[in-house]
């Protein structure tokens, strides 16, 4: 095996857990992030000559907290020579390290990479590059921007998280269940981005839903008491195990009605209902995200369409609207309604959406596709037809347009 | 991109029950392991003279019962990793057997890394 193979491995093993150390050492991660990047190239440089150390991740990480502790003493100087005050610097307290301590500086990590403080696709981008390890080029490859907006997004993260000094901490305060809220968000937007593409040729970017699936599990094996941590984890693992069967041969969309389910995983499926029980077990029964995974489970646990028990589901999705009356959640409860008790049922539901007229509707595809899906099913063809094609024209993903443009043709 | 790890190891060497600490350290990696989000199964397998094997030869089905005294080396756990590139699988599994090498001297066995055929692997496929 190339050296150069192995420091890669070793990296993407260790990279987090290096700079969440050192960013809680020198409490900026930018700065940490850069030590860290110094120390991997070292070891880039060094080891096809000398050979590697022979415990490759431990000299990374003492590498880099040596690193650390020189730039801190160098401001220490720095600041005692321009006499600067009122400026908190470290003492030598933090500049030890307990192996519990790096579990709980990734914590740390975690919610600093989705603070609140910075926008929506920066905290993506930032998790992903911190938590991830993916460099800016995987990133911008798996969204489909440049690699420069990527790391501008990421310098410019940084950069606000130095001024306005978040603190590198796990929220204990009142502010809590919003900062888990945002790191939630974080992990189910990078899965959703994988598991429905929003633009492109591709329906599905795998790699995305296991990045995000990743952090998930990490963050429950770190936050065990989180009842959401677990539910969220437990909904990704049930949508994943679904990812194989998604997709036709030609990469074309397959509803869950027509996947075949021996191509469902059951690894991830046994999975994700562990990680549902355990959620139920905190008490977390009525959270969103343990909500939508006990639908997603209602799915999991019927071996053919027409065992699936929609009356449950449908209660679920009753439930779920109190916690979260989102339109999205309005119009699955309507899809599940119109499975439960007949397509007349779905189509007033939707309808009384329909006419809500809410914003986040109006360009939606699968509003139109859901109603055409009914109409259809009640004979109404001329109607389902027209909804067919708005659906489709309103649809930015090329796969899932020809789906609907199938559906289109399939009508009589 | 999953990643199955097969041990395989002489049975019953350096007398046969490993220390301990081994088991301590294991768990130990194997936890460390669950934090980062990537072990999605692995545990060990019941000695081969537990074991049967069904094999096909010359067009005939053979139900033979452990242990395999031809074989030198036996499956004696198993992992699957869930990870973005072989050099990751192959920086756990070293990890893995740096932990033997530390804690049951003497001990050799040899872990194999095997990516689990996925769509990307079809892609390159001829048609």
């Amino acid at each position: 095996m190339q050296t150069r193979a192995l420091v890669e491995g070793v990296w993407k093993v260790e990279a987090t857990r290096i700079v969440a150390t050192v960013a809680r050492m020198v409490r900026d991660v930018g700065v940490a992030e850069e030590i860290a990047q110094d120390c991997l190239v070292t070891a880039l440089e060094q080891w096809p000559v000398k050979g590697p150390p022979d415990n490759p991740a431990a000299w990374l990480m003492t590498t880099a907290r040596n690193r650390a502790v020189d730039r801190i003493r160098r401001d220490q100087r720095l600041a005692a020579n321009l006499a600067e005050l009122g400026h908190r610097l470290p003492g030598e307290s933090d500049l030890e390290v307990e192996p519990d301590q790096i579990e709980d500086d990734v914590l740390r990590l975690v919610f600093v990479a989705c603070h609140p403080v910075l926008a929506a696709q920066s905290r993506v981008a930032l998790a992903l590059r911190l938590l991830g390890g993916l460099r800016a080029a995987e990133i911008a490859r798996a969204f489909l921007v440049p690699e420069a907006t990527v790391a501008q997004r990421i310098s410019r993260a940084k950069r606000t998280l130095a001024d306005k000094q978040v603190p590198f901490e796990v929220p204990t305060g009142a502010d809590r269940p919003q900062r888990l809220t945002s790191v939630l968000e974080v992990i189910y937007l990078i899965f959703n981005e994988g598991y429905s593409a929003s633009a492109g040729d591709d329906l599905l970017r795998p790699a995305l839903c296991q990045d995000a699936l990743h952090l998930g599990r990490s963050l429950a094996a770190l936050m065990p008491d989180e009842p959401e941590v677990h539910g969220l984890t437990a909904l990704m693992e049930l949508q994943a195990s679904r990812l194989r069967a998604r997709t036709g041969p030609n990469g074309e969309a397959v509803v869950l009605g027509e996947q075949n389910r021996a191509r469902w995983d059951q690894l991830l499926i046994r999975r994700g209902l562990a990680a549902l029980e355990k959620a139920q077990a905190l008490g977390g029964s009525f959270g969103p995200y343990t909500l939508q995974a006990a639908i997603a489970a209602a799915h999991a646990r019927a071996r053919t369409p027409e065992e699936t028990d929609w009356k449950r589901i449908a209660a679920l999705y009753q439930v779920l609207f109190t916690v979260l009356p989102s339109p999205v959640v309005a119009l699955n409860r309507a899809v599940a309604f119109g499975m439960a008790f007949g397509p007349q049922a779905g189509l007033d539901a939707v309808d009384v959406l329909a006419e809500a007229d809410e914003p986040a509707m109006r360009n939606y595809h699968l509003l139109p596709g859901v109603r055409a899906d009914l109409l259809a099913r009640l004979g109404r063809t001329e109607e389902a037809r027209a909804e067919f094609e708005r659906a489709a024209a309103l649809s930015s993903n090329r796969r899932e347009r020809e789906a609907l443009l199938g559906r289109l043709r399939e009508l009589a | 991109m999953r990643y199955l790890i097969l041990l395989k190891a002489a049975e019953n060497q350096m007398g046969g029950t490993p220390p301990p600490e081994l088991f301590a350290e294991i768990a130990k990696l194997g936890e460390e392991a669950t934090k980062a989000g990537i072990l999605l199964d692995t545990a060990g397998l019941t000695p081969s003279a537990a074991g049967t094997r069904v094999q096909l030869e010359g067009g005939k089905i053979s139900v033979v019962d452990g242990p395999f005294t031809e074989a030198k080396e036996a499956i004696v756990s198993y992992a699957m990793y869930e990870l973005r590139s072989q050099e990751e699988a192959i920086e756990w599994t070293t990890r893995f057997m740096r932990v033997h090498q530390e804690f049951w001297p003497g001990w050799e066995g040899t872990s194999e890394v095997r990516k689990v055929m996925g769509p990307e692997d079809f892609a390159n496929f001829p048609e």
